[in-house]
């Protein structure tokens, strides 16, 4: 009984157990595949497009793929960091960061993103676009100005009876996230700190608790995101 | 709980999966929906009120408030506004008292805009209450708004019927063919039910074996052999399969399906028939976009006529244990529905968002089950090949692409409409069979195709060199490209479904771009700038809307760079007329701090 199949990130000769998601099929290989929509144990979402790689030649997202024997597949290519480096820039121009002002700052993925592709500055103008923020329900509140549409929140929360707590409204660039107001009130407090915890970002954010970690305590203070993951190759 | 809403939930057997059909009726008699309905909706499927909005805020028919007396939807596709939709527009703004996107105050009308409705070949045109209005004038627009104040009804106003079925009973519309050349294969001489006869005689094998043979590709736009496609979906694990029909026709500049629909339906359900007993489906699904609403009740008493007949229904064909019926499934306006999957979502009761594929909907469809879907003039052309045999098809057309395609030919030509023709045809020929002269450049297969000039007028329409899902929209020596550009980036823009973040903003941000140098603004970097930025749309969406919504600028750049470069500051490496002081107004203004304009 051998389930195990090869494949190759960037020449590197891989192995994994057939059918494993190609993005943790990497980590186990000591390679990381960036990510932001994925979500360990969820159904893949395949929205935010960072973790854009290329099986046989043509490009596919890793997090959305299960590894077959014989994949060949590019992640570090100077081609591949570039769309990874402007999706990120896009997610930056698309809402309103304010870093220093964010509770999430130090924790979030995608200001870390950005320090790992060396983003100074993006190189798409700013529109500042005007989100609402909803603080209508008593556990938390919604900073739209921050949501990059990852959808997590809508995937993964859900009320007892396995409804959706929040869901996409609108479409396109207009889409927004939303949040069932009644549902929200009925969450617990871990129920509400796991939200927040899902949220990549500062857009979910539990009330009544703001900046608790000290600046440099924070999870992507001292090591790029993803480290953990590339540091295992030089330990072996 | 409203007995409305209680009744509309009922009447569709509580099924979350017909959430669509639920909003519809729901939307038809309120014209709007709001928290209070969310609510009930959710509750009485198990849902939550997010998520029925979820699906409401998706669709453009369903978040655009209806509430006024007379709902007008006017085309703004680029072939509207090439036939003067500026001043339609103006005119419906004065004569209501009202801006697009709102209602006037007296609450007669509202006013929205709507992406290419398929009406290219007659336009400007306007949907008011589900009715078309094509061939607007100015004229015809105060005409309009003056008998509706004066309180007729919209049926009132249909003062013509075009011509064919367009004036039977259960249709009565404006819309005109324009079928201008019947070929050997769509618009051929019909005997209906030929091929229904025979299938009794044949094997579901046999069936698929003759399209495979025949070499027929999909007509949708992706050219994906059918045959193939069948035979992949009957060897998907499973015994519950669906045959689904794509007629969103939502790419602008194609209105084929429409004239299919309207004069020969019969041969449709029969492909729909053929298909379905070839994938042994148990049911068949016409999703049809909800701007040919007008055409629904006419294809509803002709699949009865097909249940009297026999041919839907327990034992269908006379087919010992073959139960097929057909319904049909409404959209509610969005382009991106015609994507297999999204179809596939969307008839589910949810939004329309493109799958992740694998699995493919031949392995994982609709109701998570193996499903085929296939295009309106795919599954005609089935009919004629198990009618005429594989051999005969395939003596038409080029060598790779078999067969007769039809063309939605439409903009600066003499004869807009609908050409049945064989496959190996040239664009010059084209022009030349539409009545087009001093072309400047034609988009093959609409905003997602490709936008060629003159130097390439000598390709011909097939696999092998020119592929097109029909879309032809000729743009004569007067038009400016970067408009057309223009039209088409707004057109995706306003069409994505959202979900990936590169086609969701990047598009937004190409525009920008676009308007700058549109403006006079522009320098050489920004072509380059939206060169490389475009290209990286291809590489990262997951689904041909987004792979394809930077085309316009790309092939127009390649094609018509000398428009561009007209318009761009020669020499100079930014905006030299950037106003600072302009720019940073409103921050002056909050500090305090001067000049303030
Ligand atoms: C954004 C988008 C819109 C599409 N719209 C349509 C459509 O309106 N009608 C259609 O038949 N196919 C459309 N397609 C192609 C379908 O995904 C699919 O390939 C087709 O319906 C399959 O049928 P066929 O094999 O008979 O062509 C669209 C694809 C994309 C990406
Ligand atoms: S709120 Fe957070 S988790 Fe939810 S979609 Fe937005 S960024 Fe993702
Ligand atoms: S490419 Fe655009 S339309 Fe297609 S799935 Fe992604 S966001 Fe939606
Ligand atoms: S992590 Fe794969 S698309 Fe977002």
């Amino acid at each position: 009984m051998n389930d195990q199949v090869k494949f190759t990130i960037d020449g590197k000769q891989c192995t994994a157990e057939k059918n494993t998601n190609l993005v943790e099929a990497a980590k186990m290989n000591g390679i990381y595949i960036p990510t932001l929509c994925h979500l360990e144990g969820v159904k893949p979402a395949g929205s935010c497009r960072i973790c854009n790689v290329k099986i046989n030649g043509r490009f596919m997202t890793a997090c959305t793929t299960l590894v077959v024997d014989g994949m060949v597949i590019e992640s570090n290519t100077n081609e591949i960091q570039e769309l990874r480096k402007i999706i990120i820039e896009t997610l930056f121009v698309s809402g309103n960061h304010f870093c220093p002002a964010c509770e999430k700052s130090g924790n979030c993925e995608l200001q870390a993103m950005g320090y790992k592709y060396q983003m100074m500055v993006p190189r798409f103008p700013y529109e500042f676009e005007e989100k609402e923020v909803d603080a209508k329900t008593t556990k938390l509140y919604i900073d739209r100005n921050r949501c990059i549409l990852c959808k997590r929140c809508v995937r993964s929360i859900k009320s007892k009876d396995g409804k959706s707590i929040f869901a996409i409204k609108g479409r396109g660039h207009k889409a927004v996230i939303n949040i069932d107001h009644k549902l929200a009130n009925q969450m617990t407090d871990e129920e509400a700190m796991h939200a927040m915890e899902t949220c990549p970002v500062g857009s979910i954010l539990r009330k009544e608790r703001g900046y608790v970690d000290p600046i440099g305590s924070r999870k992507f203070d001292h090591k790029p995101i993803g480290s953990e993951i590339e540091e295992t190759v030089t330990v072996k | 709980m409203s007995s409305l809403v209680q009744s509309t939930i009922e009447k569709y057997g509580k099924d979350a999966t017909r959430l669509m059909d639920i909003i519809t009726d729901i939307k038809k008699e309120l014209g709007v929906l709001g928290k209070g309905e969310f609510t009930e909706i959710a509750d009485q499927l198990g849902l939550s009120s997010v998520e029925v909005e979820q699906t409401y805020s998706f669709y453009h028919f369903f978040s655009t408030d209806s509430r006024a007396k007379y709902n007008i939807y006017l085309n703004d596709s680029l072939v509207s506004e090439m036939m003067g939709r500026h001043e339609i527009a103006e005119a419906f703004e004065k004569s209501t008292g009202t801006k697009f996107g709102s209602i006037s105050s007296d609450g007669l009308f509202s006013l929205h805009n709507t992406s290419c409705i398929g009406m290219n070949d007659q336009e400007p045109a306007a949907i008011i209450n589900g009715t078309i209005f094509p061939r607007i004038t100015t004229y015809r627009v105060r005409e309009l708004i003056q008998q509706f104040r004066a309180g007729k009804e919209v049926e009132d106003m249909v003062n013509s019927f075009g011509g064919g079925k367009n004036q039977s009973d259960l249709i009565k519309s404006m819309v005109t063919n324009n079928l201008n050349r019947r070929g050997a294969v769509i618009f051929s001489n019909y005997e209906p039910a030929t091929t229904l006869n025979k299938l009794k005689d044949l094997k579901p094998e046999q069936v698929i074996d003759e399209v495979k043979n025949s070499n027929l590709r999909g007509r949708g736009g992706a050219g994906f052999p059918t045959g193939l496609k069948w035979d992949f979906c009957t060897k998907s694990p499973g015994e519950v399969r669906y045959l689904l029909c794509n007629a969103d026709e939502g790419e602008p500049g194609t209105f084929k399906d429409r004239v299919i629909l309207t004069e020969i339906p019969h041969l449709l359900f029969e492909g729909m028939i053929v298909g379905g007993y070839a994938i042994s489906a148990k049911e068949g699904i016409l999703y049809l976009r909800m701007e040919y609403d007008y055409l629904k009740d006419y294809l509803n008493a002709i699949l009865d006529d097909f249940r009297k007949a026999g041919w839907l229904g327990k034992n269908a064909c006379g087919i010992e244990g073959f139960n097929y019926d057909i319904r049909i499934q409404m959209g509610a306006g969005a382009y991106v529905c015609g994507e297999e999957s999204a179809l596939i979502e969307s008839s589910e009761g949810k939004r329309g968002e493109p799958r992740n594929r694998p699995p493919f909907p031949v392995q994982v469809g609709y109701l998570n089950k193996p499903t085929v879907v296939n295009n309106v003039e795919t599954l005609c052309s089935v009919v004629k090949i198990i009618e005429k045999g594989a051999d005969w098809y395939k003596a038409m057309g080029t060598k790779e692409t078999a067969g007769t395609k039809l063309l939605s030919i439409s903009g600066d030509v003499k004869y807009p409409g609908v050409f049945e023709i064989e496959w190996g045809m040239s664009i010059d020929e084209m022009l030349e069979m539409a009545g087009a002269t001093n072309v400047k450049a034609v988009q093959v297969g609409g905003p997602s195709g490709r936008l060629i000039g003159q130097n390439e007028f000598h390709r011909t329409i097939c696999y092998e060199d020119l592929p097109t899902g029909g879309a032809m929209i000729v743009i004569g020596e007067h038009r400016k490209i970067l408009d057309v550009v223009k039209n088409f980036t707004d057109f995706f823009i306003e069409e994505s479904c959202g979900s990936c973040a590169p086609c969701r903003y990047l598009t937004v941000i190409l525009r920008n771009k676009l308007q700058k140098i549109i403006d006079g603004k522009g320098v050489t970097k920004d072509l380059d700038d939206l060169v490389m930025w475009g290209e990286q749309m291809k590489k990262a969406n997951r689904c041909g809307l987004g792979q394809t919504a930077a085309n316009p600028v790309l092939t127009s750049i390649e094609n018509f760079r000398s428009e561009y470069e007209t318009r761009i500051e020669k020499g100079k490496d930014f905006d030299t007329k950037f106003d600072l002081n302009k720019a940073i107004q409103n921050s002056s203004r909050y500090v305090g701090r001067f000049p303030q304009a």
